[in-house]
């Protein structure tokens, strides 16, 4: 084994046999490019010329306004594809092709993940086969086509909840048979080491550019960073910069979908009764389930967050009390979508707009000076026909 | 002596391969299930491999993950599963138990707690499927403790330098998979699975015994020529408990015959290469420096 597996207790490496040599193999290939001059040459050219780093951190003066306080909005949604997904799919995918690999397989929830894998794959001349689950498929149709066309093959899986927990199962299955030559491109910060750790490493792009950004705008730092957390990939990307800066809150907002009460939900962390420590899809982390240890479908109005176990980093970092966790119910996420759209002419993805559903009643402890910083991890364009639907607009 | 050593003890003298078939239990019902598993053991089971249902049952094929779901419709979970164990033990005392799980099935009763049911109930081994010798420590602690055996997984893709790691934490037997990919019947046998059986035993004296896509007795004669001791044989049995659901009577026959078939086929004369008497450890002094120096020889080279 190569590298930290573990955050504190979280995290590890719970997988079949069959996978841990291509584990290992993919150990040794990070910690190595990740200090290669010509891997970190290429990357970074990707993310300037392609991607279209960086990406502004625009200040919401509309919304300032009406908040008292000065509100930032990191702006990932211009990223090429639409979300920061693009940043960790890239590095990933040129990983791969540093290793030798072939062919690229991924998972998607709202298709923001796929997207960026197909697009990724395609820039880089690689095959690219994404799982997605039926339910996600029919919800987030648009993303489908925008993976189709980049050359993608997309597989639906009908097994278990339909959804993101069932297209990481196969995957995973698909990787068991596929490991020699085939590269598993996971795409948030879960999964067994290096993900976690190599994810982060790819997104903390967004955090680094954050902090110059706001210094050069603003010349102090943050009060409060927000972000939205599902596996919570745009969260740490962004987080990682300000953790030195113990002054600088950090806040990850959960799916709280139809209440905490109700059980149908993705906060993780928030529902204290089946939100627990245990084991999913190779990592130890808090994860929605039964006492027996049988995984629970979670709900959400957005695909991106809809998963039942949240990144092992996020785990750590909550214990340390060094970030805090919170949840937006569909109701509070949908209005904030729309609020964002008219106050700012910014349409959010509804998994960003939890984030931003969040502002308001943080607003209300700050001082007109105090600076909050929002994580816009992705643009909302997917999420029109669920979001015209939901909140009962005329076609 | 465990029940593990004694019946691989016992088939050794009778120059026969082990036959383990694998059911979830509970699949179709719980009471169904255990018929399945008297049956199994009637028509011949040398040993049983079961495990309870798990909701994401990352290693398994389709046929598996069927089964999971349907015992999980039917109310299972882990308190019942151990009250079904101590009913099969009531009904058979010799016949050696292990459980093929997933890890956080054992984490959530506590690590502890699950060893001790298990003990309790009767259960010889267990082995976590997504649990490898990394992160198995406090597993390994429990099953000492609790006198149960750990047994591990090799894979095609297992390297040398892991296989020995591997091989000195194991005991009981060792489970060798017979190809890339997850569980689930297959039409023929990959060389890989012969390949690795001649890879893994120089290392061990254990058992070994060969899962993942048997399902016909032409398997089960492959395997124990290339010098296995047994085979674990799953979806094959759970096909036919999903394609019988009509009828339990049906079901019942279907898998009592394959079970006998599966089970003649380890006792074919020549089917088991002259690997007994090398690798296990035999009542003879001789043998057993023999094979003790074989064992050291090997290691010497890798090194």
């Amino acid at each position: 084994m190569i590298g930290k597996p573990r955050f504190g207790k979280y995290g590890g490496i719970y997988v079949p046999e069959t996978l841990m040599p291509a584990l290992e193999e993919l150990q040794r290939a990070f910690y190595k490019y990740k200090k290669n001059k010509r891997f970190n040459k290429e990357f970074n050219a990707l993310l300037k010329d392609y991607v279209g780093r960086p990406t502004p951190l625009t200040f919401a003066s509309k919304l300032s306004k009406k908040l008292r306080c000065k509100v930032y909005l990191k702006r990932e949604d211009l990223a090429h594809t639409g979300a920061h997904k693009i940043n960790n799919a890239l590095g990933q995918a040129l990983l791969a092709k540093y290793m030798g690999k072939k062919r690229i397989i991924a998972e998607t929830g709202a298709g923001q993940h796929g997207t960026a894998t197909a697009i990724a794959a395609a820039k880089l001349g690689l095959k690219c086969d994404i799982y997605m689950g039926e339910v996600d498929i029919e919800r987030q149709k648009p993303n489908v086509y925008r993976m189709q066309l980049a050359g993608a093959n997309v597989i639906p899986v009908s097994s278990g909840s339909r959804t993101l927990k069932d297209a990481i199962n196969e995957c995973l299955r698909d990787w068991a048979a596929s490991c020699e030559n085939t590269y598993y491109l996971l795409g948030s910060v879960l999964g067994p080491h290096p993900y976690p750790t190599m994810v982060a490493y790819f997104q903390s792009i967004i955090g680094r550019e954050t902090k110059r950004q706001i210094l050069a705008k603003e010349g102090k730092m943050p009060k409060a960073v927000i972000a939205c957390v599902g596996g919570g990939s745009n969260a740490i990307g962004i987080f990682k910069a300000f953790l030195p800066y113990k002054k600088v809150e950090l806040v990850g907002v959960e799916a709280g979908g139809l209440g905490i009460k109700t059980g149908k939900h993705a906060a993780r962390f928030a529902d204290k009764k089946i939100g627990r420590l245990g084991v999913l899809h190779g990592t130890m982390t808090y994860v929605l389930q039964d006492k027996f240890g049988q995984i629970y479908n979670t709900h959400s109005v957005s695909a991106g967050l809809d998963y039942s176990a949240v990144g092992p980093e996020h785990s750590l970092l909550r214990d340390l009390k060094r970030a805090r966790y919170t949840y937006a119910t569909d109701k509070e996420a949908l209005s904030a979508f729309k609020m964002l759209s008219k106050v700012e002419g910014i349409i959010p993805a509804l998994e960003s707009a939890h984030a931003i559903a969040y502002l308001p009643k943080y607003a209300r402890k700050c001082k007109r000076n105090d600076i909050v910083i929002v994580n816009l991890s992705g643009r909302g364009d997917k999420d029109l026909d669920i979001a015209v639907k939901e909140l009962g607009m005329k076609k | 002596m465990s029940r593990f050593s004694k019946k691989f003890r016992e088939l050794r003298s009778k120059k026969e391969g082990a036959f383990i078939p694998f059911v979830v239990l509970g699949d179709p019902n719980p009471e169904t299930s255990l018929k399945i598993v008297k049956a199994l053991i009637d028509s011949g089971a040398d040993a049983l491999e079961t495990a309870p249902p798990f909701s994401d049952p990352i290693a398994d094929g389709k046929t598996i993950q069927e089964a999971d779901q349907r015992a999980l419709a039917k109310g299972m979970d882990a308190d019942k599963f151990f009250v079904m164990i101590k009913k099969i033990r009531s009904y058979n005392k010799e016949i050696p138990i292990s459980l093929l799980i997933y890890y956080n099935l054992i984490f959530q009763r506590g690590i502890d707690k699950f060893y001790t049911d298990a003990k309790k109930a009767g259960v010889d081994a267990i082995l976590a499927a997504d649990c490898p010798i990394e992160e198995a420590k406090p597993l390994l602690r429990a099953a000492r403790k609790h006198g149960i055996d750990q047994v591990f997984i090799v894979s095609p893709t297992t390297t040398k330098k892991r296989l020995k790691k591997i091989l000195r934490s194991c005991s009981g037997y060792v489970y060798l998979v017979s190809l890339l990919g997850v569980t689930g019947a297959r039409a023929s046998l990959q060389k890989r699975a012969l390949q690795l059986i001649k890879r893994a035993k120089p290392y061990t004296k254990l058992p070994l015994c060969v899962g993942f896509g048997i399902s016909k007795p032409k398997h089960v004669k492959q395997v124990l020529k290339a010098g296995a001791h047994g085979v674990i044989v799953g979806s094959a049995v759970i096909n036919l408990i999903k394609e019988n659901q009509g009828s339990k009577e049906k079901m019942l026959k279907a898998v009592s015959s394959f079970a006998v078939s599966m089970k003649n086929a380890t006792k074919k004369r020549g089917a088991l290469s002259s690997v007994w008497l090398r690798a296990l450890p035999s009542q003879g002094r001789g043998r057993g420096f023999k094979s003790r120096r074989v064992h050291s020889q090997q290691n010497l080279r890798l090194n």
